[in-house]
């Protein structure tokens, strides 16, 4: 059992929860990720690392409240353990110092796209972040980043009621132009990843994206998280989860996030009303 | 086929149940033995081996099992056993035992059951087989030890895996203090750690335990098992036997750790440097599903058998959405491959309510690597067999499967090694209607492997290099199983661990010892 020892709530659906793992805050690197179980019949759900302290011995990652894990997940408190926690997994993301970086971070994604940008920044790169989502009160680790010693962090919402008005693509895209961009990587919503990997690869800017494909174990053993890339299949979980923006097949990727739909809303559904207890 | 036996409800409880076990009883006492039972004196007089047929095991009917995930076979009962066991010639040299992989003394349990000392019998089997009821349902018998029964060279062979199941199940029903605790050597001092709790790990730390090393093995997935809780489904293999098998190991000081990723969370050289341990053995297994290398092998409905069988077993989705991970019911599955991993996910398939499973193999029955017995039952629950096709494409509608193109095969006459290699009949594709693929074409080495142990000597296809004894090119690191083999069975993983074992205790203790 892995104790909670730290919990936030970012916004009406978002929550950061910090665990005591050890062992797993003392091999973390940004772009890992974990699995994360709640109990004897609960799913491994994969979850990126918001942030660790190999020091202090604990790993914080973000989550949305949208199935029935996250609703579980949300329900817990600092005091309660969960039943697993494995990792970290995945290829840590590439940094070092690449000249200037622009790490986009939509959503939910902003939660890897802090520890990345603060790694880029470690390594001696000049980093940009732009942080998008689609209202201001999905807007998430905005303090944190602000934190990092960022060359600039642009917000944008969809509906201006933060920052720009628009989508990630438009301050993305006028960075791009002014040919001040050497690397960019994005994380998010798989759509928001597509049409960020477009807006780069008309500046022939290389494009990193951290995919989230639907995942079992998230060693290797399933194959679920296979994505293709260049034509090739590859796994998610243990050739990734960051690939070459500008070469994966992202309607396969979201076809494939969308398997369970119907299974997901009906355990949902009847977990909330069994347990009564959601907002 | 006999009818399912009232006693014999349960899994690991029905034999055993309502016979005393541990005491010197016997079986067969009680039921005035028609199967020239042998006698019970002192001085045994000469024994004649009755001469009646193999005793068949009773299984649920093929139109219950399509219904539930419960277990086929219900094991003998003891008088079923004790009959069987009748029959065995009791060899003076025994050419059965060198049939298995561990080297059971096979003789010499058979002969205890039918003295009716089960409690002897069941340590002889411990003595070699950590695993009993586990072997005495999976392990290939037909081509191990009853292929070399004497027996078999005129009648059926004896049902040796039958009664090694009937014993390891008598203990398994005991209560877990009163279960045969295999003998543990005086504390050598030595600290090992096991890579994998599959059959080659839990083999390994079981013989390393009772050589009395202190032995942690360390397990990525969050249960003990490997592929017997995540792979072999429980109406094969019950996952209740394997807990009761792997919690014996605990109760000889075997330390389980969990969600433990070697190569993540852990090294190779980091155990055997700070994490103190003086020899590691890897039977990480050889876990990455290999996919058809066809076009449409990511649309939806397209699983590997690993990740079918997981989200099955390991995550019990035959239970959702009482558990939370979902599993994609086919009305129409089709299945690629012909081994035991295509027959589980055949047949799991069918009980999670397929109208039709299809079985597409590139080759005929015969060739087939499944166990007869496996095919047997796939057939009788009504798998359709599609032999000679070789799966072209994938296709589908809107991300989701819709069928397959395949072509059909001939096999070329026998070559020089006897093999018949199958090729395709040209203009001869046809589609088969689906909406589910499971590919079951086999697994290879993870990539994983090579941050584990960086340095360590791999073979060409990428699984570790050993000298016979599981020795690697790393001094102090050991490997076993299919991830030195590829693919095979349990108890040749069983036999790899083992084997490795006794060649770590040499390397820790030095050869005198050994």
């Amino acid at each position: 059992m892995f104790p909670i020892v730290h919990k936030r709530q970012l916004s009406d659906s978002v929550f950061e929860m910090g665990v005591e793992a050890p062992k797993v805050a003392a091999k973390a690197h940004a772009g890992q990720f974990l699995m994360v179980r709640t109990g004897e019949y609960g799913e491994r759900i994969p979850l990126t690392f918001s942030d660790w302290s190999a020091e202090e011995g604990w790993i914080r990652f973000v989550f949305m409240r949208v199935g029935k894990t996250t609703h579980e997940l949300a329900h817990l408190e600092v005091g309660e353990a969960l039943q697993d926690i494995v990792g970290p997994l995945g290829v840590p993301t590439h940094v070092g110092d690449i000249g200037r970086v622009v790490v986009v971070g939509g959503g939910v994604g902003a939660a890897v796209a802090y520890p990345v940008a603060r790694a880029y920044a470690a390594a001696g790169s000049e980093v940009t972040v732009i942080l998008g989502a689609r209202t201001a009160d999905l807007l998430v680790l905005e303090e944190e980043l602000r934190a990092l010693p960022l060359r600039d962090l642009v917000v944008v919402t969809d509906d201006g009621s933060a920052g720009q008005m628009g989508m990630v693509t438009h301050p993305l895209k006028q960075l791009c132009a002014g040919g001040e961009v050497d690397h960019v990587f994005a994380v998010g919503p798989a759509i928001m990843m597509k049409f960020a990997a477009a807006t780069t690869r008309e500046f022939g800017v290389p494009t990193t994206v951290s995919l989230n494909p639907i995942m079992v174990d998230g060693t290797g053993m399933c194959g679920a998280c296979r994505v293709t890339v260049a034509g090739e299949t590859r796994f998610g979980c243990v050739d990734g989860p960051d690939f070459d923006g500008h070469a994966v097949d992202f309607e396969e990727l979201m076809s494939r996030q969308r398997v369970y739909v119907d299974d997901e809303r009906a355990a949902d559904a009847r977990y909330s009303r069994e347990c009564r207890c959601t907002p | 086929m006999h009818p399912v036996d009232d006693s014999a409800s349960g899994v690991a409880g029905s034999p055993g149940a309502g016979s005393p076990s541990h005491t010197r009883g016997n079986p067969g006492a009680g039921s005035s033995s028609d199967t020239g039972g042998a006698p019970k004196g002192e001085d045994k007089p000469r024994r004649r081996p009755s001469r009646g047929p193999r005793t068949p095991m009773p299984e649920r009917t093929p139109a219950e099992r399509r219904m539930t995930f419960a277990e086929v076979g219900l094991g003998y009962s003891p008088e079923q056993a004790l009959a069987e066991a009748q029959r065995c010639l009791q060899c003076k040299d025994p050419t059965c035992s060198q049939g298995c992989p561990v080297n059971i003394d096979i003789r010499g349990f058979i002969g205890a059951i039918i003295e009716g000392d089960l409690a002897a019998g069941i340590s002889m089997l411990k003595a070699r087989n950590a695993l009993p009821a586990v072997c005495g349902r999976v392990c290939p018998q037909e081509e191990q030890c009853e292929a070399l029964c004497v027996l078999a060279k005129k009648r059926d062979p004896v049902a040796i895996g039958r009664l090694e199941r009937f014993l390891g199940d008598v203990d398994l029903a005991c209560e877990l203090d009163n279960r045969c605790v295999p003998e543990v050597a005086p504390a050598s001092g030595f600290r090992c750690a096991v890579v994998g709790s599959g059959p080659a790990g839990l083999a390994c730390a079981g013989e390393l335990a009772q050589l009395g090393h202190a032995v942690t093995i360390l397990e990525s997935l969050h249960e003990p098992g490997g592929v017997l809780t995540y792979g072999i489904p429980e109406f094969r293999l019950p996952k209740s036997i394997v807990a009761a098998e792997i919690e014996m190991l605990t109760t000889i000081g075997v330390d389980i750790q969990t969600d433990t990723v070697v190569g993540r969370l852990v090294t190779v050289p980091e155990l055997l440097g700070q994490e103190g341990f003086h020899a590691v053995f890897i039977g990480s297994g050889a876990g990455l599903p290999v996919f058809l290398g066809i076009p449409g092998e990511n649309l939806n409905g397209v699983y590997s058998a690993n990740e079918f069988l997981t989200r099955v077993n390991l995550m019990r989705a035959y239970e959702f959405p009482r558990s939370d991970t979902p599993v994609w019911r086919g009305r129409k599955v089709a299945v690629v491959g012909g081994g035991n991993v295509a027959m589980d996910s055949a047949r799991t398939a069918l009980r999670l309510g397929a109208e039709e499973v299809f079985l597409v193999y590139r080759r005929t029955e015969d060739e087939m690597p499944a166990r007869r017995e496996e095919v047997h039952h796939a057939r009788e629950e009504g798998v359709e067999f599609k032999m000679l096709c070789s799966p072209l494409e994938i296709i589908g509608r809107d991300g989701w499967v819709t069928g397959i193109t395949a072509s059909r095969m001939e096999l070329t006459d026998p070559d020089s090694s006897g093999r018949r290699a199958p090729v395709c009949l040209v203009g001869s594709d046809f589609t088969i209607d689906c909406d589910t693929v499971i590919s079951a074409v086999g697994t290879r080495a993870n990539p994983l492997l090579k941050l584990a142990a960086p340095g360590l000597g791999l073979s060409r296809h990428g699984y570790i290099a050993t000298d016979d004894d599981g020795a690697t090119n790393l001094p102090g690191v050991f490997a076993g199983g299919d991830i030195v083999t590829g693919s095979a069975t349990v108890i040749l993983a069983m036999g790899a661990g083992k084997k490795a074992a006794r060649a770590m205790d040499r390397w820790l203790c030095g050869p005198a010892s050994g």
